[in-house]
């Protein structure tokens, strides 16, 4: 068989193999999305179902600073995304930084709290059904953050040692997305445990 | 303008093998992979050797019921079996089988050259594959060799508080849940791969509403993977934090409830038995084409009844907890929505009879499993409709008609679909067809074997005998039906050894495949058997939905026809 | 082979099979109560509502069946490569919207159908008012026996349910309350209503009005633990007469001038640790009440009869007929298990 050749109108692609790397993190998302779901479902279905132990409102205090960091953060990372996408390598690193910052002071004001928590108030993952699923749905976002501010930190040192550049900007706003995703979730957990549930 | 070029490959030449490379490497060469073919092939490879392993599982039950009060096995080792029965079979037989097609075929069909993240990929076999051997090692962890070791004993799903430490003492059921967790990880990289590859890597003018309607199964398939993981990993992290750090989710004494760990396993399961059954649908939405010899009937219906299938599928979950006594509105609105779902189910039934209807069928192996799957899958789905309505769901839950229903589905239907895929596909993987008249035995003493077993298993449930026992009353009347179904597996294990022996002879010594055995339709038949690894030479440019048809009909294209 | 041959070879196969499916129903309904647990002869208005659903449900499903299978193989048989074929390929038809909207909108009626006639009966049997003259019996579930309190007459019960029989004019249900223990649990028996789970830290609740007296029997339908298979059921449906009479003696104590050698021990033994024996000192809730164990006909939730030397056998070595079940061998010597089996043959 001989090969044969059709001519074609030439066809339109919706999506190349450019925006593999959005098309990956946005299900990448949707798929942690039905895990928070479901601890937030949780969260709402055990309120109120604990037999002992300090309830919610004796012991939460709403966490106003570190969500506001951590809001923050969301803002950095977008000029830092500006940044690189001009290709100004050192306005990046410094927006990065803050970004970083701004989340372990997030993490930082997190174990503050659940200091708190164990040692004045005595509420343990164990202790009650409240601290179960306090501690694991407050936790499961907290671990996501720190996978996303190490994250953040190995693409800061890649970016100190000279390896990162504008060519880059498509990789560094995939990432992006992971710590917006992270943000939101926040929003979610926050108005939960802080605001309804409590 | 575009052009479109095919580069023929020889008829005769034999498969190119790496025989020439020395043993190591070759070893090497397959656990390094990132080739999407290769990565298809293992993950075939890994389910083939757990279902021999599920079937050994499912046999020792057999032969312990085959009679009332057997002393076969302890009720011990009775628990273990079916528990990992059922787990081994739907996570490490069915989920990777099927992955596995769909990884080999899908960047062949769409013209591209491996998936979108190869090393994903990778990465997903080999977290599945671990999980796998975690879940076994469970036989050898825990209490040993004696008694059959420390295997989990609650039930593929797990109920809680069964699972709790006061009632699962020891390890086993960490196994479960830690096997599970890790090919979880595996199952939804892999999920992200497929949905990206299918939107992304698509060759030019192939648009979404000119992919074969196995990519498109395949594209929904992922999307239900993304969205049916996350809440049993969930669900299973909590079970982990309630075992090991003192929670209480399902710690009934402290407030927690045993009826939300169902309400997490169910939405994660019923979305589950989808993920099984469309790529089934997809096999059979490209063989019986073919075999009729015209195109599938009713392409966009199809594809509008499938994402119909893969919405409503994720609101219908509570029909497995008709019993455990929810509101007349809660039971009023999920018997509506699995009454809803057979709806398109059914419009995928008759369309592809529709496309069987005014054809010429060829009846060749893959389409007598093809047309057994059609006759099993429309009892099935009349079972389940049967099951829908909750009042008769009272009588029939937990009892032999729903083991009979579900293994109609997931034997009849998946599996004889798999093996009509199996048969489809060998010769574009390996170079050789399998053996037809192997083929032709192996269908029969397996439909033989299948329909003895499974047939007679609904009448049992009738009669009212429970799933999950170990041994049964004799004056109940159960005892000849358990006969028959026992006698069934012989038949059964017949088939699939013919099978076994066909896939390997054929390996070595099948007739020759050339690139279209079949004279099929889509681009993976355009390449050689076994394809290069690069697949395309220079990425194809198609116009209508059948590629394939339009070079061998230049005088009458597809596209002047969708 | 030719295709006449083959295709009679399959019928008469099929055939085959349909009347020996139905021989061995025919069979077993000819011979009296060798089906107990047949869903299909229900006695009591649950099981009654269900059956006639069922027989709905399966017309409709039955119907379908044949019209599909019919098309099925008219299209496999007509539509089938001849010998002598041509080699063209058949007119390539590509859908029609006519058709995908007849076959969309009659199943969309017969799903509208079905979901009707099931939820009409979901409300009547959930949400059934209990009239006045409900016997109230709260079912507990436990590994692997079932507790029944009878809150109305102050006493507890064990393994074996007695009702009473209900006259269809002037219902008498027994209503059922179902708590657990430990883990999950299903109370189902066929020919009396549909199942109900037994779910720890949750009430739920299930009713019976069985027309006709008999001994009914069914099993927990719900995996819980090793001796799941012999956690069985039995509901003895009396006369009104005869379940007074019953209840009347169940709330006697136990006879408080026994002073056997075999009551010392059960007493001063672990026995009392998990049993109830009304009137004594043991007072434990951990196994079944033995307070009138002795007008029980099965022991260990229906895994043995119940006659002295399964009781002896029960308390020696509980692993013999019920492998895993939470009863401990007792480790009593020779004279103390005749003792106590002795003294355990007294609790009427």
């Amino acid at each position: 068989m001989a090969a044969t050749t059709i001519s074609v109108p030439q066809p339109e692609i919706p999506l190349s193999p450019q925006m593999r790397g959005r098309v990956g993190m946005w299900s990448l998302i949707t798929a942690e999305s039905t895990i928070f779901s479901i601890f937030v479902v949780m969260y709402l279905y055990s309120a109120g179902k604990s037999v002992s132990g300090p309830t919610p409102r004796e012991v939460l205090d709403v966490p106003y600073f570190i969500s506001i960091c951590l809001f923050s953060s969301s803002f950095t990372i977008v000029m830092a995304e500006r940044a690189i996408v001009r290709g100004m390598i050192k306005l990046f690193s410094i927006w990065w930084l803050m970004t970083i910052l701004l989340g372990a002071i997030f993490i930082l004001g997190t174990a503050r709290e659940w200091y708190e928590l164990i040692y004045r108030d005595g509420v343990t993952i164990s202790s009650s059904l409240f601290g179960t699923t306090f501690y694991s749905l407050v936790g499961l976002h907290a671990f996501h953050v720190l996978v996303g501010l190490t994250g953040l930190s190995i693409i800061l040192a890649l970016t100190v040692l000279g390896y990162v550049k504008q060519e880059h900007a498509e990789r560094i706003g995939v990432f992006s997305m992971y710590w917006h995703f992270v943000d939101v979730v926040w929003v979610v957990v926050l108005s939960v445990v802080y605001f309804i549930a409590r | 303008m575009g052009e479109a070029e095919l580069i023929p490959r020889s008829l005769t030449a034999a498969p190119v093998r790496d025989a020439a490379l020395p043993f190591f490497d070759r070893v090497s060469g397959w656990i390094t992979t990132v080739d999407h073919k290769r990565l298809g092939i293992l993950y075939i490879g890994y389910a083939l050797v757990f279902l021999v392993i599920g079937g050994i599982e499912a046999t020792i039950m057999r032969i312990q019921l085959i009679r009332p009060h057997n002393h076969f096995v302890s009720p011990e080792v009775f628990n273990q079996m079916f528990t990992m029965h059922g787990t081994t079979m739907i996570f490490f037989v069915a989920m990777p089988v099927l992955f596995g097609f769909i990884n080999y075929a899908v960047p062949l069909m769409i013209g591209a050259r491996d998936m979108a993240f190869p090393r994903l990929n990778a990465w997903g076999f080999w977290m599945t594959a671990f999980g796998g051997i975690i879940l076994y090692f469970s036989f050898l962890g825990g209490s040993g060799l004696y008694g059959a070791g420390g295997a989990p004993d609650v039930g593929w799903f797990a109920y809680a508080p069964l699972t709790a430490p006061v009632f699962s003492v020891g390890h086993s059921t960490d196994y479960w849940i830690i096997g599970l967790l890790i090919s979880g990880f595996g199952s939804v990289a892999t999920g992200i791969n497929f949905i990206t590859t299918v939107l992304c890597m698509r060759c030019p003018g192939m648009t979404l509403g000119k992919m074969p309607l196995f990519v498109w199964l395949n594209l929904v398939t992922g999307v239900l993977v993304l969205l049916a993981m996350g809440p049993l990993t969930a669900a299973q992290i909590m079970l982990l934090i309630d075992r090991y750090l003192g929670g209480h989710f399902f710690d009934t004494q402290a407030g927690g409830s045993a009826i939300i760990w169902m309400h997490f396993f169910w939405v994660f399961g019923h979305p589950e038995v989808y993920i099984l059954i469309m790529p089934a649908f997809a096999f059979l939405s490209e063989i019986v084409p073919v075999f009729s010899r015209k195109p599938i009937f009713g392409y966009p219906i199809m594809v509008a009844a499938s994402i119909c299938i893969a919405f409503i599928s994720m609101s219908v979950w509570a029909h497995h907890m008709f019993t455990v006594g929810m509101t007349s509105w809660g039971n009023a609105f999920f018997v509506a929505s699995t009454a809803a779902i057979a709806v398109p189910t059914g419009i995928k039934i008759f369309n592809w009879l529709g496309t069987m209807w005014g054809g010429k069928i060829v009846f060749k192996v893959p389409m007598l499993f093809c047309i057994a799957f059609l006759f099993q899958f429309l009892i099935a789905g009349l079972t389940g409709i049967m099951l829908g309505a909750a009042p008769f769901n009272w009588q029939l839950s937990g009892s032999y008609f729903v083991v009979a229903h579900f293994h109609y589905v997931i034997v009849g239907g998946i599996l004889f679909a798999l093996f009509a895929g199996f048969y489809y596909w060998f010769p574009k993987m390996s170079g050789r067809m399998l053996s037809e008249k192997l083929g032709k035995w192996h269908f029969w003493l397996f439909l033989i074997g299948f329909h003895l077993t499974f047939d007679f298993m609904h009448i049992p449930g009738l009669l009212g005998m429970p799933r999950r026992i170990y041994t049964y009353e004799p004056d109940r009347g159960w005892d000849i039906w358990n006969l028959i179904v026992t006698i069934g597996v012989a038949f059964q294990a017949a088939g699939v050894l013919v099978f076994v022996y066909n896939l390997i002879s054929s390996y070595f010594t099948g007739e020759l495949a050339g690139n279209d055995p079949w004279d099929a339709w889509t681009l993976e038949w355009s390449t050689s058997s076994p394809p290069p690894d690069y697949n395309f030479a220079k990425i194809p440019v198609v116009r209508s939905r059948r590629p394939l048809w339009d070079l061998k009909h230049p005088e009458d294209p597809d596209w002047k026809y969708e | 082979m030719s295709l006449k041959l083959r295709s009679a070879i399959l019928f008469l196969t099929a055939l085959a099979w349909l009347c020996a499916g139905m021989a061995g129903r025919a069979s077993g309904q000819a011979v009296e109560g060798s089906h107990p647990t047949d869903i299909f002869s229900p006695v009591s208005t649950p099981a009654h509502s269900i059956y006639d659903l069922a027989l709905f449900v399966l017309v409709v499903c039955a119907a379908i069946f044949v019209t599909v299978f019919c098309l099925l193989v008219y299209s496999v048989v007509k539509y089938r490569k001849r010998p002598g074929d041509d080699g063209r390929e058949p007119p390539q038809i590509y859908g029609s919207n006519q058709i995908e909207l007849a076959w969309t909108v009659i199943p969309v009626l017969i799903v509208v159908v079905l979901f009707l006639a099931a939820a009409r009966v979901i409300h009547g049997l959930e949400d059934a008012r209990m009239p006045a003259g409900t016997t109230e019996v709260t079912a507990v579930g436990h590994q692997f026996w079932w507790e029944y309190r009878y809150p109305q007459y102050g006493f507890t019960a064990a393994n074996e349910l007695h009702v009473s029989v209900s006259d269809p004019a002037h219902p008498t249900p027994t209503h059922i309350t179902l708590l657990s223990a430990d883990t999950d649990h299903s109370f189902w028996v066929p020919k009396l209503a549909g199942k109900t789970d037994l779910i720890p830290n949750r009430i739920n609740h299930t009713w019976i009005d069985p027309h006709e007296t008999g001994v009914y029997l069914g099993q927990c339908a719900q995996y819980c633990g090793t001796q799941h298979a012999k956690m069985l059921l039995r509901i003895i449906v009396e006369s009104r007469a005869d379940f007074d009479r019953w209840v009347a003696e169940q709330q006697q104590p136990a006879r408080a001038d026994n002073t056997t050698k075999g009551r010392q021990i059960f007493e001063t033994t672990a026995c009392v640790n998990c049993h109830t024996v009304a009137g004594t000192n043991a007072h434990g809730t951990f196994g079944p009440d033995l307070t009138h164990l002795m007008s029980r006909e099965t022991i260990a939730a229906g895994a043995a009869l119940n006659t002295a030397e399964n009781l002896r056998r029960w308390i020696q070595n509980p692993d013999y007929f019920k492998p895993g079940s939470l009863m401990p061998a007792m480790q009593l010597d020779e004279p103390d298990l005749d003792a106590v089996t002795e003294y355990l043959t007294t609790l009427n």
